[in-house]
């Protein structure tokens, strides 16, 4: 029984939560639908690190779909690269849904919660397929799943704010524009190639000279992915949508969805077309480092200029997806590898951040905004602290996650591209110590009405947001599990060139 | 018997355990406080045998973690460490003492997260002195840098949550935009983090690049407040008297002077800095910076910021005994880490008591005030003149081996930028105890120095006396630093 089943994990870890939601969907009690949720989620997290275990053995793990050999059926594709951001979503997935109980049943009303469980499994569901898929057009099936399912949680937010109506209707609109559009570009490679599945593509397209077709399909599928990935100026969507979502709903997507995204755009870059070097080469110099650079100074200026401490955090993602993109875009192996240490660290630290955020929201029953945080360090000890580790984390300070990313960005990025890059890396970063400085002040300083009550803070809420800091303590002494799979994932991404 | 690789551990994590128990006593204020003197004496004890075994020619090294590949964390004790190693954790004694003193003479409040951070903070700077690598003490320079925050904003008021801002702006800005990357090109060019005794970059950095990196370096390093990056350090004066004395005297200033003659002997190494001439302009910098503090300090009025002007000045002697870049003006720079603490320290708690006893803090209110603290004077007249240098003290040492690199290295005109700052000092550090003791008073008070706060500046004052009689050792070590 078991060994049957070990050959199927790499469609399991797509198709288990899948299911589930359907079944979620029919529990109408409360606590059983978290309860299965939780489950659900554990369960899909174990096979990830099972996943992770068999890949030390081999290099790639392919599945076919019903056992219809590729390239005629669908291929799923397990290797160093996909691994990367599979953890991370079962993961934090997982920390999210134990979150999730309490803050729910604050915010969504009581006869809909069972179906937002319903609904966080389907997103995370989508988020797995999108990044485990091995064909071009079952990706847009999943980049549909996971958008739908994560517009209607930001919905969800309704009840809290009215706000969240109009979050859910940008994302909705922009993403499916996204979408529309990446589906365009997989159609014009069809139509060029004849095929769907991504390594019979990067063979199809080596013998293919520059037409116009091959150029347009890229650019379009490249567009689509990079409005899904709220890199800049394309991440109108994301303040919103991020700071009026559930909370719980906000943990996940802040950590998850736009990393799946920016993983997809790697493969896209890196192995679909990595025969196209010109082409990639030119993309990547002229279109993708100048927004990265854009993206991570306008994204952190923005998060200067707020008071909502949850759209602080939003405009802080779409500088630090500048950050990822930028360390793509200088496609050498060592920066494609800071680039994946990154998007892990980031997960980390968004999912921790936004976790104390929403903790602190739940506690006092208020919008989280520079005022409203002054005195918390007295209230709440345990929240409080993490927070401040987090926040470190953001802002690179040594021991922490966030150092070893920036260390070896500035690392990758100056032993390529020169001294310039790295001091605008800097430059940035030392300009996001402003938000946080505001932030870490006005927990420190403005505690002059501390005589709010000392509120009791709940393990359930802290436990995972003690795991995810101490997380973020221990990968910034001991980073070679992060950095050594960022490595290989590099490896293996521009190892065909 | 502890081996030797254990008092390396042993003298860095007493203060952090320290740090970390205080907060449980909390309640219990006299355990509390005898914790900082405790630990002091045992990291004491422990900087005493690791500097011991760097005489005896080791170099006790130690590797704590391995963060990834070629990337680690890791002590090794250098001739320089065990000098600043020893510095730090002595003067911790005194400052544990003092501030215990005055904290409670001042009846401050938070004392129990005051004690928290005072020795994470110690723990910090120890920790920059054994380091073992560049990515070690770039760690501990950060966590220094963040450790001291809550300190300087101790008041938490408006003047604290500014002189905050100020700080951190400054000295981690600096260290972020400037010494990071610094760190990470040597690191590309020469493919490690380790510092090796006679510098790594021979050969391997284009001697036309060489002086853009020590740029990088020397303003990077913002806690040796090389103008124009030392506003820091008169803005983080509002501390309470205690921070300003360790911290701002001792652990984060000579952090930071001490970083840079690691850079500039263990990464650049002397012969490569001569050669290439690459520290020139550092020599012009440290010269302007050392005269127009010097000059800045006669203009203020307040004692503490006369002070804080005074260690910018002091401390670009030692940053000019680096970029002399000679075997005997790096020993004075060196031997000036010790004199200059033990002299300054004096004063800072000197000034202390004085608040807390009389609450003076303008030098101009100080006239007449000698007969009723002669004590108090007494050190500060001492102090003053160990750092003006004036025998029988320990200053006039580290003085006078710098005016002999001067000569040595040619550069005639700094034995008059020397000479012209020495004047400066003496005239804006004895006014104070001339005023106190020649002028008539304008205020009558009755001053009350808690007996904790007394004590420590004359002890320190002493330390002055006895390290001109007895600097052999000390001596050793720096000539341990530039032998070849």
């Amino acid at each position: 029984m078991i060994d049957y089943l070990l050959i199927h994990f790499p469609i399991l870890i797509v198709v288990f939560p899948l299911m589930m939601a359907l079944i979620v969907v029919l529990i109408s009690n409360n606590f059983l639908s978290w309860l299965v949720c939780l489950i659900t989620t554990f369960i899909t997290f174990l096979i990830s690190i099972f996943l992770f275990n068999q890949l030390q053995d081999v290099s790639i793990i392919s599945y076919a779909l019903g056992n219809w050999l590729p390239p005629i059926g669908i291929e799923y594709i397990i290797d160093h690269v996909s691994i990367i951001p599979i953890i991370i979503i079962s993961g934090i997935g997982f920390l999210a849904t134990i979150f999730a109980y309490k803050i729910m049943p604050t915010e969504i009303d009581s006869n809909s919660i069972s179906k937002t469980y319903s609904l966080w499994l389907l997103a995370i569901a989508g988020l797995l397929g999108l990044v485990t898929t091995g064909d071009a057009f079952n990706l847009f099936v999943f980049l549909e799943i996971s958008s739908l399912a994560s517009v209607t949680l930001v919905a969800m937010g309704a009840k809290k704010d009215r706000q969240a109506l109009i979050a859910a209707y940008n994302y909705l609109i922009i993403g499916a524009v996204g979408a529309t559009f990446y589906v365009i570009g997989v159609g014009l490679l069809y139509a060029i190639t004849g095929t769907l599945n991504m390594n019979d593509l990067t063979e199809r397209l080596a013998d293919i000279e520059n037409n116009r077709a091959l150029i347009a399909g890229f650019g379009f599928m490249i567009l689509g992915i990079m409005i899904k990935a709220a890199i800049f100026p394309l991440h109108i969507w994301l303040p919103r949508a991020y700071a009026y979502a559930p909370s719980a709903v906000s943990i996940l997507l802040a950590a998850t969805a736009t990393k799946a995204s920016i993983y997809i755009l790697a493969r896209i870059l890196f192995s679909i077309f990595s025969t196209s070097e010109e082409l990639v080469n030119y993309t990547l110099t002229y279109i993708i480092l100048p927004l990265s650079i854009c993206a991570m100074f306008a994204g952190t200026i923005m998060a200067i200029y707020e008071k909502d401490i949850k759209r602080l955090l939003a405009h802080s993602s779409i500088a630090q997806v500048g950050y990822i993109t930028l360390a793509f875009s200088v496609g050498t192996k060592s920066s494609i590898a800071a680039g994946f240490i990154h998007m892990a660290n980031h997960a980390m630290i968004k999912g921790g951040l936004f976790m104390a955020i929403t903790s602190m929201g739940y506690y006092i029953q208020k919008r989280i905004t520079l005022d409203t945080l002054s005195g918390i360090g007295k209230q709440m000890p345990i929240t409080f602290f993490c927070f401040i580790v987090c926040s470190l984390s953001l802002a690179g300070l040594p021991l922490t996650a966030g150092f070893i990313s920036k260390l070896y960005l500035i690392k990758a990025s100056i032993s390529s591209e020169g001294l310039w890059l790295g001091f605008l890396i800097l430059f940035s970063s030392a300009l996001s110590l402003v938000y946080l400085w505001k932030m870490i002040e006005a927990l420190w300083l403005n505690s002059k009405d501390n005589n709010q009550p000392k509120v009791k803070e709940s393990p359930i809420l802290y436990s995972s947001l003690l795991v995810i800091t101490f997380l973020n303590i221990y990968f910034g002494l001991d980073a070679s599990f992060i950095v050594d799979s960022s490595f290989n994932a590099a490896d293996m991404l521009i190892g065909r060139r | 018997m502890i081996s030797i690789e254990n008092y390396i551990l042993l003298t860095i994590l007493t203060p952090l355990i320290v740090s970390i128990t205080t907060p449980f006593l909390a309640k219990r204020t006299l355990l509390r406080d005898l914790l900082g003197p405790t630990g002091g004496l045992i990291s004491f004890w422990g900087s005493i045998q690791l500097a011991g075994s760097v005489l005896n020619g080791e170099t006790p090294s130690i590797e704590i973690i391995q963060v990834a590949e070629g990337l680690s964390i890791g002590f090794k004790i250098t001739p320089l460490g065990a000098i600043f190693g020893l510095v730090a954790s002595c003067l911790w004694i005194f400052a544990a003492i003092y501030s215990v003193g005055y904290m409670r003479g001042n009846n401050e409040k938070n004392q129990t997260r005051f004690f928290t951070f005072y020795a994470l903070a110690i723990h910090a700077a120890l920790c920059i002195a054994y380091a073992g690598d560049l990515l070690t003490l770039f760690i501990f320079y950060e966590i220094l840098t963040f450790s001291t925050y809550p300190l300087v904003t101790h008041n938490q008021n408006d003047q604290a949550r500014n002189a905050g801002r100020l700080y951190m702006g400054i000295l981690v800005g600096t260290s972020l935009i400037l010494l990071l990357p610094a760190i990470i090109w040597v690191w590309i060019i020469t493919g490690s983090l380790e510092m090796s005794h006679n510098g790594i970059l021979a050969g391997k950095l284009d001697p036309k690049y060489a002086p853009y990196l020590l740029l990088m370096f020397a303003f990077g390093i913002g806690k040796a407040a090389l103008m124009p990056f030392h506003k820091w350090l008169p803005a983080a004066m509002v501390a309470p008297t205690p921070v300003s004395a360790l911290l701002h005297a001792v652990a984060v200033v000579k952090a930071g002077v001490f970083t840079m003659l690691v850079v500039l002997t263990n990464v650049f190494g002397i012969d490569y800095l001569t050669g290439s001439g690459a520290s020139i302009w550092l020599i012009a910098v440290a010269s302007f910076t050392l005269l127009t503090s010097s000059i800045i300090a006669i203009t203020k009025d307040d004692l503490k910021a006369r002070l804080a002007y005074s260690t910018i000045s002091q401390l670009s002697y030692i940053v000019l005994g680096g970029a002399l870049a000679t075997s005997l003006a790096v020993q004075g720079a060196a031997m000036h880490i010790i004199m200059h603490a033990a002299g300054k320290i004096t004063l800072f708690f000197v000034a202390g008591a004085i608040y807390v006893g009389a609450k003076l803090t303008k030098i101009s209110d100080l006239d007449g005030q000698g007969y009723k603290m002669p004590w108090m004077f007494a050190a500060f007249f001492i102090g003053s003149l160990s750092i003006i240098g004036v025998p029988p003290l320990g200053g006039s040492w580290s003085k006078f081996l710098l005016m002999l690199g001067a000569v040595d290295s040619g550069f005639i005109i700094v034995i008059f930028v020397l000479c012209i700052s020495t004047l400066l000092n003496v005239y804006y550090l004895l006014e104070i105890p001339a005023r106190a003791f020649f002028k008539s008073s304008k205020k009558e008070i009755n001053p009350r120095i808690p007996i904790l706060a007394a004590l420590p500046p004359i002890f320190t004052a002493v330390i002055t006396v006895l390290l001109f009689f007895y600097p052999h050792h000390l001596k050793t070590l720096t000539e341990m630093m530039v032998i070849q």
